[in-house]
């Protein structure tokens, strides 16, 4: 976990420039041999590192969560959906963790799932019932695969009246 | 479009305007968007941090009609393809023409470049599954589609055929070269059509599902093979190519392959690893020593399990990437131009915007034969 507040100087590359007290250093250089042609095309910039002229920043109007690996904002972002609730203090947790932790992915996991339940609270809230047949697709299921729905439906009656007709008994009993 | 958690889609009449956030945007009228087979694993909840109330959509065209005051090269009224890359066009990745590797547009991860409605780990953008779409960098990315072209043809040259074009060219195809394509989905179908520009002397398909295997047969002239009926598909491919393996192996399906129960369960239901890579897998263990892995299928950030003992063993070179769209851009217009290419063949489902989540169903459950989906707005 990175707890302390990474600055731009940490992330410089001190690649050094002379190397010529190493003795053979470059004699076998093949720009050729390169497994990333054609993707990438090598200019002089390639080793210059985090130096080149950035794009305006777009102004940050919501709350962004940045990755640890990066000192700041990219220019540009989507500003769509800022955290908030349980999930979103989750997702602020998992920030705290670089890429390469399961501590970063693992708690936005669980958030998409938290958040999915706090959607269906917001869907409540603004006087909106989920329409779940709708949202599923459940039209085309009925459409193209009327056998696997019909079958499906019954399998998932069936489960909620033998859990029901178990939870009545037991309160009876 | 309106993303309410897993397999939960809706469409919604009260979503809010996008607006010019930054200098160099514009703002998009879509025309024509599609659902991509990686649209899927956010649809499936696989990719961490898709969070409710996102509207998905990589993969579409449209009208300009606003621009911000930095924006030159388009104008309002341009009809434009705008490829799913959300590129600066400054940065020290751009200029090395890895458009897909932006740095200036995801502050959420440093390994994936920003990219149109694909959750907040690719930046946290609306997508085009809409009517209007914000399109930052408006002078790098979009492209004018040209007068002759068909809009269901330029819709698909903003993913599908860059991407499958480029499967092919990081296999390093040489003449003669046997190429084995995992997965007939759109990408897998571009990936085999497009190993022949490059030489290969042997396409073969291996897929499931036998309607999208007839249909790669057809479009893009190749030797197909359902793995249900392989009791091994490596030691099939094994013995189709002289016992030594194909020459280069593609993997065109990504998170959310089947095959293999263990894979399965661990990448696509427990979700404790970035995806089930039983494609990978196959790949790898297909190709011959000394060959080339080609990885286009998209997998989640977490961990994945792959046989990379096999990999060192056999001197295998792996490439991967999301596809630089823009670099390709002006190659595939020319393909489509001369008739090498006829992306919109693969077009089987038309869908109302307003009826999304039945596209979604169709597409993620297969019915109907469906092989790609394409959105057509209600103010198109």
């Amino acid at each position: 976990m990175i707890g302390d507040e990474t600055k731009p100087e940490d992330f410089r590359n001190k690649r050094g420039g002379d190397h010529s007290h190493i003795k053979g250093w470059g004699v076998d250089r093949d720009p050729k041999n390169d497994p990333t042609y054609p993707m990438k095309h090598r200019t002089d910039e390639e080793i210059e590192g985090y130096t080149w002229e950035r794009p305006e920043q777009q102004p940050v109007t919501v709350e962004v969560l940045k990755s640890v690996e990066r000192p700041n904002i990219p220019a540009v972002f989507g500003n769509t959906v800022p955290p908030s609730g349980l999930s979103g203090a989750l997702r602020r947790l998992a920030f705290k963790y670089s890429e390469s932790s399961y501590g970063r992915w693992l708690p936005l996991v669980m958030a998409d799932r938290i958040g999915e339940i706090e959607g269906i609270f917001e869907d409540l809230g603004n006087g909106h019932i989920p329409n779940l047949f709708a949202e599923h697709g459940l039209k085309s299921e009925w459409k193209y695969n009327r056998k696997n729905f019909v079958l499906k439906s019954a399998v998932t009656a069936a489960a909620i009246a033998g859990a029901i007709l178990l939870f009545t008994r037991k309160k009876k009993d | 479009m309106n993303f309410r958690g897993p397999f939960r889609i809706r469409a919604d009449r009260d979503r809010p305007f996008p607006e010019i956030e930054h200098p160099e945007d514009a703002i998009v009228k879509v025309i024509r968007s599609c659902i991509c087979g990686s649209d899927l694993h956010l649809y499936h909840g696989l990719v961490p941090d898709t969070r409710v109330g996102s509207t998905f959509g990589h993969e579409f065209i449209g009208e300009i009609v606003d621009v911000g005051s930095s924006v030159e090269k388009v104008k309002v009224g341009d009809r434009v393809m705008v490829p799913f890359n959300i590129a600066c066009g400054k940065c020290a990745f751009c200029k090395q023409e890895l458009y897909g590797q932006c740095h200036e547009a995801n502050p959420q991860s440093t390994a994936a470049g920003g990219i149109f409605g694909y959750s907040h780990t690719t930046g946290g953008y609306n997508g085009g599954q809409a009517e209007y779409v914000r399109v930052p960098y408006a002078d790098v990315g979009p492209t004018v589609i040209p007068d002759w072209m068909d809009p269901d043809d330029a819709v698909l040259l903003t993913d599908v055929v860059p991407t499958g074009y480029q499967a092919a060219e990081m296999g390093g195809i040489q003449e003669g070269d046997t190429v084995v394509v995992f997965g007939a989905g759109p990408i897998g179908i571009m990936a085999a059509k497009c190993a022949w520009l490059f030489g290969a002397g042997r396409v073969i398909v291996i897929d499931q599902l036998d309607y999208r295997l007839e249909f790669v047969k057809e479009f893009a002239q190749c030797e197909v093979y359902n793995f249900k009926h392989l009791e091994d598909p490596v030691v099939f491919i094994k013995k189709i190519t002289d016992s030594l393996g194909a020459d280069v192996c593609i993997d065109a399906v990504g998170a959310e392959a089947a095959g293999d129960t263990m894979n399965t369960m661990l990448g696509r239901k427990l979700l404790m690893q970035g995806g089930s890579t039983t494609a990978l897998h196959w790949a790898i263990n297909s190709v011959k020593k000394g060959g080339i892995v080609s990885i286009v299928g998209v997998y989640g950030p977490i961990d994945a399990l792959v046989p990379i003992g096999n990999v060192v063993n056999k001197g295998i070179t792996i490439r991967a990437s999301q596809a630089s769209v823009k670099r390709l851009l002006p190659k595939m217009i020319e393909h489509v131009k001369n008739g090498i290419i006829d992306p919109k063949a693969m077009i089987t489902h038309r869908i109302p915007l307003e009826e999304v989540g039945e596209g979604y169903h169709i597409f993620s459950k297969k019915l109907d034969n469906c092989i790609k989906t394409v959105l057509i707005p209600p103010s198109a």
